[in-house]
């Protein structure tokens, strides 16, 4: 029994090359000048407006004032942020599928990580405000265990939790990478070795004895403070000036990210990834080694990845293993696939529309969510592969053809 | 119905009531007066007459203390008659009045009146007598006392466990009486056991000796504990007896484990068999990442529900058992229908494109969850029919569940099954050649349209039998295929895509590996996280998979 | 519903509309007298908790429902008896621990609702108890935990160990109860059953159990294949007079019943987790006489208890429920329908829905109940309640076989393992060490 080896581009199926690939049009200046324009404006309305908008027009507190009107409460801020540091992963994500033809279902597990760095150093913060009033963290107490583990023992420090908040995500990648790339695993096999890494690694986390708070994850945080040339800074996370601040952080990382996203898709490099993608034999026959190329793509988005997380978390106030599971995982694809894969505009937009919705979802609709995303998840697929970026090339090019059509006849 | 609280102890006697009663065997008036002794209200009391009942050897008044425990055991005081016990279960209607059909406490028989019709009480005139726990322990002692001498071996042999967990010397004696008369070997055995752990207790050191000898030799389990602490006390030579046959016990135990974890490996190895057949053929035969088909299986399980449902209430209650034949082919046509419209109206156009595939169906798999949950609700209920509860017991200790002999079976059927529609029909012989080379099977006249719909029907099929066979050991509930969806990828990945040799030979060796890694680290997560680690580790070795797909196709 | 998207004129539109919105929210927040008292009801109605927690959202509406029917919230204030019907804004969490801390976040902060009523898990409950303490909410938390919490922004009407653990094993402990002398504890592996089974051990050896009669072993969740396990506890319990203590969550139950009854074990069994909700969409024919502890169950034979019942039934099918020919009630039920009706008296003692104010009033509370009288504790948030030990029947009732003499009274540190440590928010701030004097 012979199977039709499984690729992306097969004879019975047409020709659809699965991104609006925008590098052409840049070449028109113009068109360059205003993208450029209109990225500088939407980082501003991000990073600056916005959050101004939270300053001014605050309600008097005690008082029954509901602010300006246009006010950006707290609590839509907050979302906000996290929204962006979902846009954050879906960067790296589009980087590995939308260019490079990776289908990886466990960013949500290095999201995790550099989330559990994160929340590991806020656990050791809140230390003796927490409920036990002990050193260690209130999970450990309720588990019997007396002494903080030796790998708890970093997470003490402020910037070495930085720095493993990029490293271990991307070490783990980049093992993982190393192993499955170098035997040439690809395409569907990989995504189901990345859903089978998903799931055993959220097994593990589920388990107590792995001292990192079993299936109620981490909670409780209650401040950081990062240490400035030996001046040590406490920032509350209650304050709302403080969410404020992780919120400007989460969109500062984001346009710098986008940056360097655009800067290597735009690179050589950029090219050799996609032509992984268009395939990934040719490329080898030319002579480059494509595993190379794809592990570092998979450890840059994982290294995004973990950033994401690590600035998740302290907007959300939690991190649990149920974030890593191979649903989470799946839903972060169909952000990518809902902007435009291969468009890193379409990954962010992606990521907003999708979370926004879900949370509006989930409010209005309550119990009849599933159906609208699930819905969503067939109709992207379906009818708008290239997205939303790519909708109005999408109806152009069908435009064209009708009329073309009606030409000829 | 109030419960008896002013009864002295001995102050009521039987009289015969105006109603005459149909004769009975005239029950001894020392048996009667017992049976009155236990309306009252004194724990201690109630046991003696239950331990004096016990005694009498009468057979009639098992019926009597059954109802006793069950608290269905009542003082009748009728209109115009004197008090007596009546056993009261049933329930008739009188006039509109709901009222209790009586039988006589003595045997068990419904009362009649004197021209045969059944006598019945409304619940004014019945007074219930109740009972605590240690009460019915010490009823229940006694029933199995009874119950070594009844008809059935499988009661005699529960009956004898049951005494030697609870008995006590008394019991010994009934015990040596009905091993002698024992027809049934396993009872025997039972008895036999049950006979020396109660003798373990005797206070001569002969005894004592013979009995941990005689345990030794029949491997008991239940000793240990027993001798352990009879070890604390022993006297040398009894330690010197009691010290090997531990060991030796223990030794015996290890083996019962190990092959027990055999015979676990192969039910699990099953298990993920059946999940994986249906998923190989689509997956491996066809190239389409099907993410829904744990949702097929849910679609089986349910349409096992619906089935269950019918015939709870369209058909006699002895053919209820029957509903799980009838519920195997419904569930392959429910899954297998839903999964042609699947296939018609989604996948059909995402041939080609696995990774979207992928996508559309996770979808397809939320909105068939939560569909699910609001037309049942979260948990349904499914019922074991009857031959298939309980298990076979092959060697002492180990007991082999019938649901899962059951399912071994099945599996082996359907493999067979799918062998012989693959290699040997003509339906079989046109999915091959359109799986291989679409273009010429085209060419050749073969409608490749409807055979793809048709092969994916057939796996989803398989799905929904899977999902009706794994109601016997789950739930039924709308995220029932999310708990399986990872295990089946894994495996038909790991057994080499498109080749279900290897998808059974992966599902067996992953089900072994599983249970001896779950032996060895003694958690049931460390199992299955090992398992998955080794599963990532060996696709870089073979990424192709145990049994990969001969040929010379190059992915481009 | 706010689009952040990039593009200058799709910016402008997102502008305006965020603008409408916020004066949309602003021109709600101007109430009236008389005007509808808002609640949150924080529950799962999706993924894998809303099997239990739907139960908990159809109470709470219905409590709701009954209030309104006799005029809603009522107090004089200057002579003027008002009335304020109860609005209910309902949220989906959707069993997202994130998502629970958001919504959390919505209902104190853009709904400014009064109450919360809420929370299944306790990660549900920790993901949300941040969110509570910060802006001075109040939760009403219906389900049974593990203790070891003393929040003032919730108040518990579940059970504490000590009114649920405890008195169970004393039970089995009892001659009454069997005598039982070896434990196996076996739970699911998160912190509920963790840190039930740690106070349980500490009872345990306190009443000189040895160690080598207590065996604890843990599965994961959604964990199907308990056949090893069975065959340890056969094994184990060789010689008798041994009871499974069991905390296994959710779907797992099933199988490990099944498996339970098929490997032919005879050790007696008492559940934690396992009520009438769960029987009823089990086999039960697996679970017949297994022991389950709770402060509350359908059968308990009060009127009070026999109208609310029917009157759940009732509302069941007339507001077309999933599986309405077969709801039943249980004690998260029960403690969530009494929780409404603590708040609502409280408030019309109080004279306001003020959250400090609502709180001193709660404090020594009495309603009552379906099951009888309860009471809120004094001091410590949480509820006194009757211990009740039910034996499984065939119809997936219990019947009730053991019973404690009165309420209990909770708390939260267990004697066992925390016996220097108390919950007390009016001489202390919560949490405090009992010697420290």
């Amino acid at each position: 029994m012979e199977p039709q080896a499984p690729s992306d581009v097969s004879p019975q199926a047409p020709r659809v090359l699965a991104v609006a690939s925008p590098d052409h049009t840049l070449r028109d200046p113009y068109r360059r000048v205003s993208a450029g324009v209109g990225l500088i404006i939407a980082a501003l309305v991000l990073v600056v407006v916005l959050p101004l908008l939270n300053v001014i027009g605050r309600p008097l507190p005690g008082t029954e004032d509901v602010g300006a009107w246009y006010w950006i409460s707290d609590v839509e801020l907050n979302l906000l942020g996290r929204y962006l540091s979902y846009a954050l992963l879906a960067l790296g994500l589009d980087l590995i599928w939308g260019y490079t033809g990776i289908l990886s279902l466990c960013q949500a597990l290095f999201f995790c990580f550099g989330g559990y760095c994160m929340g590991m150093y806020l656990s050791l913060q809140t230390g003796a405000e927490g409920v036990y009033e002990s050193t260690l963290p209130d999970f450990m107490v309720w588990n019997r265990v007396t002494e903080l583990p030796l790998f708890w023992q970093p997470f003490h420090s402020f910037w070495f939790t930085m720095a493993l908040i990029v490293i271990v995500p991307s070490l783990f990648a980049f093992i993982f990478g190393f192993l499955t790339f170098r035997s040439r695993v690809r395409g569907v096999y990989f995504a189901v070795l990345t859903q089978a890494l998903a799931y055993s690694t959220w097994l593990l986390f589920n388990r107590n004895s792995m001292n990192l708070g079993g299936t109620n994850g981490l909670t409780n945080f209650k401040k950081i403070v990062p240490t400035f040339f030996g001046h040590a800074t406490t920032f509350r996370l209650s304050e709302p000036g403080v969410q404020r601040g992780l919120y400007v952080v989460t969109a500062l990382f984001l346009v710098a990210a986008y940056l360097l996203c655009r800067w290597i898709t735009r690179s050589r490099l950029g090219r050799v990834l996609t032509a992984i993608r268009d395939n990934e034999n040719r490329v080898r026959f030319s002579g480059y080694n494509p595993a190379n190329f794809k592990l570092f793509v998979f450890t840059l988005s994982a290294a995004l990845a973990g950033v994401a997380g690590a600035l998740y978390v302290p907007q959300t106030g939690i991190i649990t293993p149920g974030k890593m599971s191979v649903a989470a995982s799946i839903d972060m694809v169909i952000w990518i696939a809902v902007g435009g894969r291969g468009t890193l505009v379409g990954a962010v937009l992606g990521a907003l529309i999708v979370n926004a919705g879900y949370s509006y979802f989930t409010t209005h609709f309550a119990a009849y969510w599933p159906y609208f995303l699930g819905l969503l998840f067939v109709a992207v697929v379906m009818l708008i592969p290239r997205g939303l970026i790519g909708l109005p090339a999408q109806l152009r090019e069908r435009l064209a053809r009708s009329s073309r059509r009606g030409q000829t006849e | 119905m109030r419960s008896s609280r002013q009864l002295s102890p001995l102050a009521v006697f039987l009289l015969f009531v105006t109603p005459a009663v149909r004769a009975q065997t005239a029950p001894p008036p020392a048996v009667v007066q017992q049976i009155d002794a236990l309306a009252t209200d004194d724990g201690t009391a109630q046991r003696a007459a239950v331990a004096a009942l016990g005694e009498s050897g009468d057979r009639n008044v098992i019926p009597t203390l059954e109802a006793l425990r069950e608290e269905s055991l009542y003082v009748w005081t009728p209109p115009n008659g004197t008090r007596r016990m009546v056993i009261a279960r049933d329930k008739t209607t009188v006039d509109d009045h709901e009222q209790y059909l009586l039988q006589d406490a003595y045997g068990g028989a419904r009362l009649h009146q004197a021209d045969g019709s059944e006598i019945s009480a409304p619940a004014e005139e019945l007074q219930e007598v109740s009972v605590d726990r240690r009460v019915r322990t010490a009823i229940q002692v006694v029933l199995e006392r009874f119950k070594l001498l009844d008809s059935d071996p499988v009661v005699r042999r529960a009956a004898a466990k049951n005494l030697a967990d609870k008995g006590d010397i008394i019991a010994l004696e009934a015990l040596a009486k009905a091993q002698a008369a024992e027809p049934d070997p396993a009872a025997r055995t039972v008895i036999d056991e049950a006979y020396n752990l109660l003798k373990l207790s005797a206070p001569s050191d002969q005894d004592k000796l013979a009995a941990i000898s005689r345990l030794g030799v029949l491997r008991s389990a239940d000793a240990v504990p027993r001798l352990e602490e009879l070890r604390k006390t022993a006297s040398p030579q009894l330690q010197a007896v009691i010290l090997p046959t531990l060991d030796h016990i223990r030794w015996w135990q290890k083996v019962n484990r190990l092959l027990y974890a055999v015979f676990s490996g192969l039910s699990l190895g099953s298990i993920l068999v059946l999940m994986s057949l249906g998923l190989a053929i689509t997956f491996g035969v066809m190239g389409v990442i099907n993410m829904a088909h744990g949702e097929l299986m849910m679609i089986g399980a349910y349409a096992t529900f619906i089935t269950q449902n019918w015939f709870l209430a369209h058909v006699p209650a002895q053919a209820f058992g029957f509903y799980f034949l009838a519920a195997i082919p419904l569930s392959f046509v429910a899954a297998g229908a839903a999964g042609y419209v699947l296939e018609r109206g989604v996948i059909r156009f995402l041939y080609g494109r696995p990774l979207e595939t992928l996508l559309a169906t996770w979808g397809v798999s939320l909105i068939l969850i939560q569909a699910a949950r609001f037309w049942f609700g979260d948990l349904t209920a499914v019922a074991a029919p009857s031959w298939l509860s309980g298990g076979i017991e092959v060697i002492a200790g180990v007991q082999l569940p019938y649901n899962r002999l059951f399912i071994i079976a099945f599996t082996m059927l359907c493999v067979a099954g799918v062998y012989l529609l693959l290699l040997r029909s003509s339906a079989g012989l046109r999915i091959r050649a359109v799986m291989q080379n679409r273009a010429m099977s085209a060419s050749m006249g073969i409608a490749t349209n409807r055979v793809d719909a048709f092969t994916f029907a057939l796996g989803s099929g398989l799905a929904g039998m899977a999902g009706c066979a794994l109601t016997l050991i789950g739930n039924v509930e709308p995220d029932l295929g999310q708990n399986y969806i990872v295990d089946a990828f894994i495996v038909v990945v790991t057994g080499g895509v498109g080749k279900l040799v290897g998808t059974v030979a992966a599902a067996l060796g992953i089900g072994w590996l599983n249970t001896f890694l779950e032996l060895v680290t003694d958690s049931a997560v460390m199992g299955k996280v090992l398992i998955l680690v080794f599963v990532i580790l060996f696709l870089q070795r073979r990424p192709s998979g145990l049994f990969p797909p001969t040929g010379r196709a190059v992915e481009y | 519903m706010k689009i952040y998207q990039v593009g200058a004129v799709r910016r402008t539109v997102a502008t305006a509309v965020i603008g409408t919105v916020v004066l949309c929210m602003a021109a709600r927040g101007m109430a009236d007298d008389g005007a509808p008292i808002k609640v949150g009801i924080l529950h799962s109605l999706s993924g894998t908790m809303a099997i239990s927690e739907v139960s908990l959202r159809d109470v709470d509406l219905m409590a709701i429902d009954e209030i309104n029917a006799k005029g809603g919230v009522c107090f004089t204030k200057e002579g003027k008896k008002t009335c304020h019907k109860i609005e209910p804004v309902v949220v989906d969490p959707a069993s997202n621990w994130d998502l629970f801390a958001e919504k959390a976040k919505q209902l104190l902060l853009q709904d400014k609702v009064a109450i919360v009523f809420g929370c299944w898990t306790s990660v549900s409950r920790k993901s949300v108890l941040p969110v509570f303490e910060g802006n001075n909410g109040l939760l009403f938390y219906p389900v049974q935990y593990e203790g070891e919490e003393c929040s003032d922004a919730v108040f518990y009407t579940g059970a504490a160990p000590n009114q649920q653990a405890i008195p169970a094993v004393e039970y089995l402990m009892s001659e009454e109860g069997g005598g039982v002398k070896k434990f196996y504890l076996l739970g699911t592996d998160y912190v509920y059953p963790r840190t039930t089974n740690k106070i349980l051990r500490a009872m345990l050896k306190a009443k000189g159990v040895p160690e080598e009669n207590i065996r604890e072993e843990y599965t994961p969740f959604h964990h199907q294949d308990y056949q090893q396990i069975v065959q340890k506890i056969k094994e184990f319990s060789a010689g008798g007079k041994t009871a499974v203590i069991s905390t296994i969550n959710g779907d797992s139950n099933v199988p490990f019943y099944k498996e339970f009854a098929n490997q032919g074990l005879t050790a007696s069994d008492v559940a934690f987790s396992v009520a009438e909700d769960e029987l009823r969409g089990m086999d039960t024919s697996a679970l017949v006489g297994h022991l389950a502890t709770w402060n509350y169950y359908e059968s308990v034979d009060t009127p009070a208890n026999k109208a609310f019942a029917a009157h759940f039934k009732e509302y069941a099918k007339k507001h077309n429920l999933p599986d309405a020919e077969h709801r039943v009630v249980d004690d998260p039920m029960e403690a969530s329908y009494f929780g409404v009706y603590l708040w609502k008296q409280a408030v019309e003692k109080a004279g306001t829905t003020d959250v400090d104010a609502v709180r001193k009033a709660l404090y020594g509370m009495e309603f009552a109940a379906p099951s009888g009288t309860v009471k809120i504790d004094e001091r410590n948030h949480h509820t006194w309640r009757p211990v009740l030990v039910g034996e499984i029947k065939k119809d997936g009732q219990f019947k009730i076989i053991h019973r404690s003499k009165g309420l209990v009274k909770p708390e939260p540190w267990s004697e066992y393992t925390s016996p220097d440590k108390g919950c007390d928010w009016v001489d202390h701030k919560g949490t405090y060490e009992k010697n420290a004097k």
